[in-house]
């Protein structure tokens, strides 16, 4: 098998797969909240930003090639992660006391494992519709940070419940639905477009404090285990794009 | 002790205090930080003056005029001012009402709330303005440290007093890092 | 009016429902009902076989479509700092005064809306605007006048003094380019001498590198997009959305034969039977003139079936028009914009060469690009090469606006000094040259000695010239809310950096900004160059990291008192979109 460098190690891979998938295969964490070994990588978080043979690259959207250099694990690096996860926390409202999806949250539990402690910018505050129409499901724009992994999973899922509109700082979700709400939609809360939201935007409800704060996912283990444990036995799921 | 001790001031401003009570939930060790240091202002001493301080502590975010001019004030007089808490990190819950025009915040709550007697906008002069938006702290002065939580634990509050107290620089283990 | 779900029937049963018309769509929809209700994008939806929420996307996307009806007048002034500097700002105040109507607003009665949008490419003509999407240069408060007067008596455009409408072509400057005569097919039958390869050849030899800014060698393109498998398009890059830029403005109706030639010979070398020429919605007075060109070199045998007699030689192509999104002119964000999405930009790899639209190989490239490759095939490469550089052969058109004495279009050879173009266009002692436009660099006099050119200063053809008086701070801010504006949005550093970057600025120039918010400034620069998707938000910091260094005494005679304190302040409010959203 080819292989590449990452922060020393040798990485094996097989032709075709990117940085990402190579690396969560060798058990290697690199950060990412856009990426989904189950879906076509979007590339638009830029959390999992490395430095290969110089030069700065997406990892979950760039072929491994034989014999590159990848950086991931620097200080400087860890400190471009850092900020882009600030933007992302300063940009929407995110009130973790308040949010159910707190210790659940991947947002959150990167902010943890970058060591953040505070938003460092300036807040937005935007105003976004809250979309409480579904019996069985929330939606709270707040919350949103734009990794389209619910577009994916619905589109697979052959209901394409969710798009994006709007442009730059004013992007938001859309409902496929005639009335754009979500209660008009098809969605059900056993889709899985339901259930893999990273952040406390599509939440099931009547399902928030069965595990109580504390006890949550990342009370528990960090997200770099966390996520090599979780997506690592789902590598090789991903069966390319599934548009129409 | 050859060196002289420590000054500490602490306040709320758009807080619920429960930063100061997990100030508190550090328990006996309340007494070794006595040892160390001396409270200037803080709700814990009902000092209303504040002195000159090596560290200040920041409950809540700015969401009156009378918040900014407090906080100027720590800023000015406190070496090391420290953020404490979602509130003053981020605004927290009074941030809430950011969303929304001042004007409507205040008719929601005080013309067109439920079990109003009298309903009217509170006016007395002596109420400091409102500000349209709640502001994290760092967005008015300039923030040294920051311990996040709703509260933060007392753990995470007695880690970075003591790097301070030591002269470190703080680093908040990883544990007790929290948003909630 | 009819109703707008009428309205849209009809849209696609004049336009079909090939994917590359929806925007066609939408724009007749937008024009006739002045917005698109979601009935209508219902309508669209089931026709193209898209969800409704997709249609919402698309049209959410593009500034010139809004779900909410805009006026029956829809004014968009643009914004641009040079047409500023000829009083913009005065002439929407007096307008809006006049009708009544708060900028970014509809009035009341639906019958007009006044706002701004991203420069319309008429900086040598300015100030400009657009009225329902047909621009008017050269304005002054007189002609404001009357403007509002017709939008009372509710006179249809059709009615307003023709001559207002009236785009100079501005050319000052002329060279082998623009003056050597057209022949029509000329290239072609040479081509047909030389056959693909031999085509090939000459652009390589020629050192065409590509016109759109990026300097990417024409030939190298070509020759990747022709060795990938499958089916090929070509398609022109006419998105001219670079403020300052408006050179394919003129290209497009002054050598319209030789670009249809060049991306012909482009579909020669490459095997392509189908091309997009993708206009940008501000240039759509000019489209009626394209069409007909391309009529007319259909019947001439020029496009079409057997191209010149020769068997196999298919070759057809089709206008497409955008609909107000400066990100369009990326590449890839524009064929996804051609197939009908938003037009956010792709990953690549894959490179449009291998997979462009519709994942087919495909060749996009400026329309100066094309038209230099017609030119090099028929007057051989060694006719190119005499002009420019090394690294940088031929000539290249430029964009002059601002404050000089001769604004206008400008044939340089490549390696012209700056200081060279400044007297040419009699500009006196500018304190600044904004070269390449907000994305390329902000220059300061001591580098006057630099030159036009790839290895120097690579331009796409912008070069606004700022006078001693003007504010390099202010300027940058300017081009700071640009690009928040134009940001797509898909990636983090540019969505949020490109909106904190254009805070800041304002704080600055409301003499509320610290030190610390210059750190801040240059940090953020850094992170949008090093993480963003596309060259948009590696750029979006240039303006303001090239006056940093160059101005900094500007922006510290910006700063407040000796207090580094940060200051309560209200984030500014984007007024562009807002009409369609809280009005
Ligand atoms: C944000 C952005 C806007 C662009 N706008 C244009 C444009 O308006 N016209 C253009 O020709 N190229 C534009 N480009 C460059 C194109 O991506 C591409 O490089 C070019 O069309 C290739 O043609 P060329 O090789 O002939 O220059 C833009 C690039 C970016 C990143
Ligand atoms: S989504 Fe995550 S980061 Fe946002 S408020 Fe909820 S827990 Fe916090
Ligand atoms: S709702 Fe959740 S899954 Fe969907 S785009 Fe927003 S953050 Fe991503
Ligand atoms: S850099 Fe800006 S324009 Fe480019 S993809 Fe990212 S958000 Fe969109
Ligand atoms: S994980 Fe790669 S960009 Fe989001």
């Amino acid at each position: 098998m080819p292989e590449f460098l990452l922060d020393g190690r040798s990485v094996p891979f097989e032709p075709g797969q990117t940085v990402m998938e190579a690396a969560i295969a060798a058990g290697i964490y690199i950060p990412h909240l856009c990426w989904h070994p189950a879906f076509e990588p979007h590339g638009s978080c830029k959390l999992c930003t490395v430095d290969i043979d110089g030069r700065p690259a997406s990892a979950c959207t760039r072929p491994a090639e034989a014999g590159m250099q990848v950086t991931s694990g620097s200080e400087a690096l860890r400190r471009l992660r850092l900020r882009l996860t600030q933007m992302l926390f300063v940009e929407g409202n995110h009130f973790c006391p308040s949010c159910e999806k707190s210790g659940d949250c991947e947002l959150q539990a990167m902010g943890y494992y970058l060591g953040m402690t505070d938003n460092h910018y300036p807040h937005f505050y935007p105003r976004r519709e809250l979309d409480a129409s579904h019996p069985d499901i929330l939606l709270d724009r707040d919350r949103c940070i734009f990794c389209e992994l619910c577009v994916r999973a619905s589109r697979k899922e052959g209901k394409s419940v969710f798009a994006l509109a709007g442009r730059g700082p004013q992007t938001r979700l859309v409902i496929n639905s005639p009335s754009g709400r979500l209660g008009d939609s098809e969605l059900d809360a056993g889709d899985e477009a339901a259930g893999i939201c990273p952040v406390g935007a599509i939440v099931r409800r009547n399902t928030a404090y069965r595990v109580p704060i504390g006890q949550r996912r990342y009370d528990l283990a960090g997200i770099d285990e966390e996520s090599l444990a979780r997506e690592r036995p789902l590598l090789g799921r991903a069966d390319g794009p599934t548009e129409d | 002790m050859d060196r002289p001790k420590i000054r500490i001031a602490t306040t709320s401003l758009a807080g619920c205090f429960g930063c100061h009570m997990s100030f508190l939930d550090i328990d006996e060790r309340l007494l070794e930080l006595t040892r160390m240091a001396d409270f200037d202002r803080s709700p814990l001493t009902d000092i209303k003056q504040l002195g000159r301080c090596d560290i200040g502590i920041i409950e809540g975010g700015v969401c009156n005029a009378e918040n900014v001019e407090v906080l100027r004030q720590f800023r000015e007089r406190c070496t090391h001012l420290v953020a404490i808490g979602a509130c003053a990190i981020n605004g927290g819950i009074p941030a809430l009402r950011n969303r929304y025009p001042l004007e409507a915040c205040l008719e929601e709550a005080y013309l067109r709330g439920e079990g109003l007697h009298q309903p009217a906008i509170p006016d007395d002069p002596e109420l400091p303005p409102l500000l349209e938006k709640v502001l994290p702290v760092h967005e008015v002065v300039q923030v040294d440290y920051t311990i996040p939580g709703c509260p933060p634990s007392a753990d995470a509050i007695w880690s970075v007093l003591c790097a301070l107290l030591a002269g470190r620089e703080p680093e908040l283990p990883r544990p007790l890092i929290h948003y909630d | 009016m009819p109703d707008a779900t009428e309205i849209a029937r009809d849209a696609i049963a004049r336009h079909g429902t090939a994917p590359v018309q929806l925007l066609a769509v939408l724009h007749e929809i937008q024009r006739r009902y002045h917005g698109i209700p979601r009935a209508a994008m219902e309508v669209v939806a089931r026709a193209f076989g898209r969800s409704v929420a997709e249609v919402e996307g698309v049209i959410g996307f593009y500034s010139f479509l809004h779900e909410r009806p805009h006026g029956e007048y829809a004014i968009s002034f643009s914004d641009c700092p040079v047409d500023r500097f000829l009083g913009q700002d005065e002439l929407i105040e007096r307008l809006c005064r006049q009708l009544g109507v708060a900028p970014g607003q509809v009035r009341d009665d639906g019958r007009v809306s006044v706002e701004t949008t991203s420069c319309t490419g008429l900086c040598d003509q300015g100030p400009a605007l657009l009225v329902n999407g047909r621009a008017i240069p050269a304005l002054d408060p007189g002609r404001i006048d009357t403007i509002a007067g017709l939008i009372e008596q509710r006179r249809p455009l059709e009615q307003w003094p023709g001559a207002w409408f009236r785009v100079e072509h501005g050319i000052r400057h002329p060279g082998p380019l623009l003056e050597a005569p057209e022949q029509p097919g000329k290239a072609l039958e040479l081509a047909l001498e030389l056959g693909p390869a031999g085509v090939l050849e000459r652009i390589e030899r020629s050192g065409l590198r590509g016109r759109g800014g990026a300097g990417y060698p024409t030939a190298l393109k070509w020759r990747y997009c022709r060795e990938a498998p499958g089916e090929h398009h070509v398609v022109c890059n006419a998105d001219e959305g670079e403020p300052g830029t408006f050179k394919d403005r003129e290209l497009l109706r002054l050598r319209t034969g030789d670009l249809v030639e060049g991306m012909t010979l482009a579909a020669f070398v490459t095997g392509a039977r189908e091309g997009f020429l993708y206009l940008r919605a501000e240039y759509g007075f000019l489209a009626a003139e394209l069409e007909q060109h391309i009529a007319e070199r259909r019947s001439a045998g020029l496009l079409g079936h057997t191209i010149l007699g020769r068997e196999g030689f298919d070759f057809d192509l089709h206008l497409v028009t955008g609909a107000g999104a400066y990100v369009c002119g990326e590449e890839s964000a524009l064929l996804n914009s051609i197939e009908g999405r938003r037009g956010t930009p792709r990953n690549r790899p894959p490179y449009p060469v291998t997979a462009g639209l519709w994942g087919r190989p495909t060749v996009v490239n400026n329309v100066e690009s094309y038209i230099a490759a017609c030119r090099i095939v028929l007057q051989g490469a060694e006719w190119f090469t005499r002009h420019g550089t090394e690294r940088s052969r031929g000539t290249k058109l430029l964009s002059i606006s601002g404050d000089c004495a001769r604004p206008g279009i400008y044939e340089l050879p490549f390696g012209t000094p700056v200081g060279e173009v400044l007297e040419l266009c009699d500009a006196g002692e500018p304190v600044g040259v904004q070269v390449g436009g907000p994305s390329g660099t902000f220059i300061a006099p001591p580098e006057f000695a630099r030159r036009i050119a790839y290895e120097d200063l690579s331009t796409g053809g912008a070069f606004m010239v700022f006078g001693p008086d003007r504010d390099p701070v202010a300027i940058a801010a300017q081009f700071s809310h640009f690009f928040a504006h134009e940001s797509c949005g898909f990636c983090t550093p540019c969505r949020v950096g490109t909106a904190l970057q254009q805070r800041l600025m304002e704080r600055i120039c409301g003499g509320r900004g610290t030190v610390a918010d210059l750190q801040e400034l240059e940090q953020l620069a850094g992170l949008m160059r090093q993480a963003s998707h596309c060259g948009l938000g590696h750029t979006a910091a240039n303006p303001v990291s090239d006056t940093l260094a160059r101005y900094p005494e500007y922006y510290q005679a910006r700063l407040q008192g000796a207090a580094l304190q940060p200051q309560p302040g209200r984030p500014p409010a984007d007024s562009r979109k807002e009409v369609a959203r809280d009005a």
